[in-house]
């Protein structure tokens, strides 16, 4: 009798949200003990095999160099930061004002698209060497090559999403009386965000790449060259810092643009 | 007629009550095409101001597509169509009617609110002199009984109440003429009756003119005065049938041997168009 009445007291609503709680705290849990266990096994694999810090160090001695280095890394950090941003920023605008003609004309469509199909197609790392020829050692380089690798999905996307507007709603314009300009703004503007956003989630991560790129083929700064001169001269565990570092910027950009996603696209 | 009553709109200028002759729409020997294809053929049509028209008839008979002739949403191929004696298209831009659509056809990142608002914001920024009826959209909200839910995004409400606040939109400009195209179609009959009630409130506290098509041979008798039915392929008039129903329609109506025989008379006719 007495574990009835136990459960006829709890309140189905408080049962509901523990569960609720559970299954959120359980969906953080399983990921990062995943994580940690296979760091735990790298970190035992190569200790217990001996395998040699210039093959491959353990997650310790990375650890203890990203500590040590970190004002280095800090120091290579803003630079790739800098131009995957700018990248990021040139390469995205560029692609929405393209897709705004494209959708308002179907000759400039039809004039530019396969160009953008063909820019697209060539290796990134085989038009970098020439970008840097052009452009310079300097930064001018390297935001080029992070907008380029930006431009394609957006442009692609952008296009998709402006003409996603349901027909009934360009009849409702019509009735309305509305000018083309109203359209836009109103109608075809709002409707594509979430396609844009997509579009930006997948450039948030590759223009850190484009950047990176860049900097391999020439420059004395950022996380691109810190990754050629620690290959170089053997530092593995300086390396593997520095690919952490990389990723840490992805994931960075990839946050930002999701958090503002979700301000703004809220339907 | 010199003595027409005349009531004052928001923007201060006095309406004048249209004399009766002068038809809600008219159309006259109005031939629609999509290529080849015959929509519509030699219609010829008068819809009396004030009235409430449903419009039945088998599918592809022309229902929706002479609703967007009349919206000037398509051309007329022949013929002539008019709207309370002017063109559709001077029509259009004074916003005389509105559309009620299948689909609601809210912008989902809009508020109910800010949706009925939109016809506002059309042309303000070029200077358009934008009808104004008597109510706020607030009010619009709470007439179609949705008040409370002002800020809910689309995607927030039911279908039904999504269809409520595409109504409060078209009868923000106040039109002396509303085309619904089976606005409650996707809706359950409960739904469905709630709002055909509802409907007619609006009608007669409005006055405007309503042309409503739909697929339901009782929403039709139920809702309209007359009942227009087309014939298919081409779409031409079969013929306009007077509901002599007791107002204001109630519920229960349903169940009379009237109401019956007029659905049963309408269910012959649409099976011999």
């Amino acid at each position: 009798m007495a574990v009835a009445e136990t459960i006829d007291i709890v309140d189905p609503e408080i049962q509901a949200r523990n569960a609720a709680r559970k299954q959120k705290l359980m969906s953080a849990v399983v990921p990062l003990a995943t994580a940690a266990g296979l760091v735990a096994l790298w970190q035992l694999g190569v200790k217990g095999f001996g395998v040699p810090t210039y093959i491959a160090p353990a997650p310790s001695d990375v650890a203890a160099t990203f500590v040590e280095k970190f004002p280095l890394l800090m120091q290579n950090f803003w630079p790739t930061f800098i131009e995957s941003v700018a990248g990021f920023a040139v390469g995205n605008l560029a692609a929405i004002l393209i897709a705004v003609a494209f959708v308002h004309s179907r000759n400039v469509e039809r004039a530019f698209f396969p160009i953008a199909v063909f820019v697209n197609t060539i290796p990134i790392l085989a038009i970098a060497p020439i970008l840097v020829l052009i452009f310079g050692p300097g930064m001018t380089a390297k935001v080029v090559i992070a907008a380029l690798i930006c431009f394609f999905p957006t442009l692609v996307n952008m296009v998709r999403g402006l003409q996603s507007v349901s027909p009934q709603t360009l009849e409702l314009a019509r009735i309305l009386s509305a000018s083309k300009t109203e359209v836009f703004w109103k109608m075809r503007l709002p409707s594509s965000l979430p396609f844009l956003f997509s579009a930006l989630k997948i450039s948030a991560t590759t223009s850190v790449i484009g950047a990176i790129v860049g900097e391999w083929v020439g420059a004395d700064l950022g996380l691109g060259a810190l990754i050629i001169d620690a290959t170089f001269n053997f530092n593995s565990p300086l390396l593997y810092a520095t690919v952490l570092m990389s990723s840490g910027l992805s994931v960075l950009m990839f946050t930002l643009v999701s958090l503002a996603e979700r301000r703004i696209v809220r339907w | 007629m010199g003595m027409m009553e005349s009531k004052a709109t928001l923007t201060g200028q006095p309406i004048d009550a249209l004399p009766a002759e002068i038809p809600a729409a008219a159309l006259k020997a109005a031939t629609v095409r999509f290529g080849t294809y015959t929509a519509i053929e030699e219609l010829d049509l008068q819809i009396e101001a004030g009235a409430f028209y449903t419009i039945l008839g088998p599918s592809g008979c022309g229902k929706s597509t002479m609703l967007r002739l009349v919206s000037d949403l398509i051309p007329a191929a022949g013929g002539d169509v008019s709207i309370f004696g002017k063109t559709t298209e001077q029509a259009r831009l004074a916003r005389e009617f509105a559309f009620v659509f299948q689909d609601a056809a809210l912008l989902p990142w809009r508020s109910a609110l800010k949706n009925v608002e939109l016809p506002l914001e059309i042309g303000r920024k070029r200077n358009v002199e934008i009808p104004v009826g008597p109510r706020s959209p607030r009010e619009l909200l709470e007439l179609v009984g949705l008040k409370g839910r002002e800020n809910a995004l689309p995607h927030e409400l039911s279908g039904g109440m999504r269809q409520r606040v595409a109504i409060a939109r078209a009868l923000l400009c106040q039109p002396k003429l509303l085309l619904m195209d089976e606005p409650f179609g996707a809706l359950d009959e409960m739904t469905r009756d709630r709002l055909n009630l509802q409907l007619l409130d609006i009608w007669r506290e409005t006055g405007t003119t309503i042309l409503f098509v739909t697929h339901s041979i009782s929403e039709a008798v139920f809702l309209g005065q007359k009942v227009i039915m087309l014939r298919a392929n081409p779409g031409r008039l079969r013929e306009i049938v007077d509901i002599d129903l007791p107002e204001p329609r109630q519920m229960k109506l349903r169940d009379t041997p009237e109401f019956n025989r007029y659905c049963g008379y309408l269910r012959e006719l649409l099976e011999t168009c």
